[in-house]
């Protein structure tokens, strides 16, 4: 690839990045508008004790008596600047709650992820190498079932087995309750993380078992597999020189792809597992009309997943010989 | 003539067993009319139940599962299977509504965007770029936080998050059909757009709307309890099974697991039972599979 190409390359995904984020920004706030919470009210909460004057006094503070238009400019103009404005609900700048919430929810998502896309990536060749043996029927169906499993009730079902019944396994949080922070121990941590990572890897697994099962039928049947069959090639050996170097790529972008859904899935997962991170901070941001967090972490989410679907162009134009050496693809 | 083949052979198998052999079609047939009947009757049930009948009894609280209460009690003494049919028989509503609305659109953008081609062909595959770029989660809190939560928030959000798969399905077709020999001759000979539309693309297109209707609603339906269950979507005096599963959780450390377990299940399996149907109604609409055995 010349370096000319390269530059149009980076150039043109620069430029959806900026088109694309704009066009959420502006979704957001016109969501964010039409909704009948007022945030004034959503901020002093239920009392009465703050009178009319006082309200107008913090509508002023916010901005908020200003026409939508320049409340928007002033919002856009801001972010480029790195100011996001202030969670009403923690009282801090939206930047700084994101920034910690993504740290703890990262944790989470990247176990997940990276458990998710191995476990399925080898159940799916394992069926795929066998259509319609015994192994392959349970995987598939298996995987039919989880697709159809809303991912808080898999947590759901997993406290009522391994808290309530089994007692071996917490809840809920991510620390021990009356502890202090500094005497968390590690294997404290690590045991209030299995439950959530455990119901995230699940419901991903499904998606990239059912592909990787899909293409190594596909590769099976293809000719260069008869041929070496016809050569005598063992089926391990077609498993590694053919089954895992045609399937490998595909399910690896299709685990980057898959972002959105994972952030998704961690939205429901710490939500029942009242686990601090960015998803639950999300539902609790929009249950308490928390305006200015609730589209930082939309935004914040935006970027996240085109983080994810540029990773995977990268890795077909780095690692793909077709692509690489600027022929079309397929 | 391979398929008749096959059928000596199964015969031979099983002698005296004079089974007819099913092939996809027929099993395809099978089961969708078995999944219809089981819907249909959730659907009949949960409509018929008087709302009475999910009366508070406070001698019957929080009961396990029993002959008389096959799910259980809940802590007001609230029969559990009475509430899951209702439950589930309102998220097949928002099911059906969902995916109506999300083929709608799929089809408006799916069938215009080839066809007027240049902009705005760009711009709906842009929409569908914008669309995918939010989690839908988040999507769909923002747009039932927009129209205030409840039903009317819940569908717009499973809606506006749901058409985009579809859209770009349809507009694959569409392209390839309009760029095909025997539309390519059609034109040649004079017969209209409308002709062409009715008589080459309709019959293409119109399959895949039904099979993509179908595979999205376990979506709509998951999506709408899920949703309801962080809060932003069905009010919580509704029956659905998203409030039934956010009310369980109060209840799970008291080691009420049946609160959870049982709407759960049902839940999943609906869902289970439509992406099947989707699927084998995909295997007879398509030439290609539909006499596969």
């Amino acid at each position: 690839m010349t370096v000319k190409k390269a530059f149009a390359f980076a150039g043109r995904k620069v430029l959806k990045f900026f088109l694309l984020i704009a066009a959420v920004e502006v979704i957001t706030f016109a969501l964010m508008e039409a909704s009948p919470i007022d945030p004034v009210t959503a901020y002093v909460g239920a009392s009465t004790s703050i009178g009319a004057e006082q309200r107008e006094l913090i509508a002023e503070k916010w901005g908020l008596n200003k026409p939508p238009f320049e409340r928007f400019g002033s919002w856009f103009r801001n972010i480029l600047h790195g100011d996001w404005g202030d969670s009403m609900i923690y009282r801090r700048p939206v930047m700084q709650v994101i920034g910690q919430k993504f740290a703890s929810s990262l944790l989470l998502m990247a176990a997940a992820w990276i458990l998710s896309g191995l476990l399925g990536f080898f159940l799916g060749v394992i069926a795929g190498m066998r259509e319609n043996s015994l192994a392959d029927r349970l995987i598939s169906a298996w995987c039919h079932v989880l697709i159809s499993t809303p991912s808080f009730w898999l947590g759901i079902f997993l406290i009522i087995v391994f808290s309530v019944r089994l007692h071996l396994l917490p809840a809920g949080l991510s620390v021990p309750i009356g502890v202090l922070q500094e005497d968390v121990s590690f294997a404290d941590r690590l045991t209030h993380l299995i439950l959530p990572v455990l119901t995230l890897t699940l419901s991903g697994i499904a998606g990239i078992c059912l592909h990787t099962r899909e293409k190594t039928i596909g590769i099976l049947q293809s000719d260069y597999v008869l041929y070496a069959m016809a050569r005598g090639e063992s089926r391990k050996s077609i498993l590694h020189n053919h089954v895992y170097r045609n399937v490998l790529l595909p399910a690896v972008t299709l685990q980057f792809l898959s972002f959105s859904e994972l952030f998704g899935g961690a939205v429901f997962v710490e939500q029942v597992f009242s686990y601090p991170g960015l998803g639950y901070t999300t539902v609790q941001a929009g249950l308490r009309g928390d305006m200015p967090l609730l589209m930082g972490i939309t935004v914040i989410s935006a970027v996240f997943v085109f983080a994810g679907n540029l990773t995977a162009d990268l890795l077909y134009l780095l690692i793909d010989p077709r692509i690489r050496e600027g022929g079309q693809r397929g | 003539m391979s398929s008749e083949l096959k059928t000596e052979k199964d015969f031979k198998k099983a002698p005296g067993r004079l089974r007819p052999v099913r092939g996809t079609r027929e099993q395809a047939i099978l089961h969708i009319s078995l999944f219809l009947l089981i819907l249909a009757g959730i659907m009949i049930a949960g409509s018929r139940i008087p709302s009475g009948s999910i009366y508070v009894d406070l001698e019957q609280i929080s009961q396990p599962p029993s002959l008389k209460h096959l799910f259980g009690t809940d802590w007001v003494g609230r029969d559990m299977l009475t509430r899951t049919m209702k439950g589930l028989s309102l998220s097949i509503w928002v099911g059906i509504i969902c995916s109506l609305a999300s083929t709608l659109t799929a089809a408006l953008f799916g069938i215009l965007a080839p066809t007027l081609g240049g902009r705005a062909d760009a711009l709906v595959s842009w929409l569908v770029d914008l669309t995918l770029s939010v989690p839908h989660t988040i999507l769909i809190i923002l747009i039932s936080i927009a129209c205030g939560g409840g039903f009317r928030g819940i569908v717009a959000g499973v809606a506006a998050t749901h058409w985009t798969s579809l859209t770009r399905v349809i507009r694959a077709e569409v392209l390839r059909i309009n760029t095909s020999e025997y539309v390519r001759a059609s034109r040649q000979f004079g017969k209209s757009r409308r002709y062409i539309a009715r008589n080459h693309l309709l019959p293409h297109v119109i399959p895949q709307m039904v099979v993509g209707t179908v595979l999205v609603f376990p979506h709509a339906i998951l999506h709408e309890a899920s949703i309801t269950f962080l809060g932003f979507g069905l009010p919580p005096h509704e029956p659905a099974i998203g409030v039934i599963l956010s009310e369980s959780m109060k209840y799970l450390t008291s080691g009420q697991w049946w609160l959870a377990f049982f709407p759960g299940l049902c839940l999943i399996m609906v869902s289970v039972m439509v992406s099947a149907l989707g699927r084998s109604l995909e295997r007879i609409l398509n030439p290609a599979t539909a006499y596969k055995k």
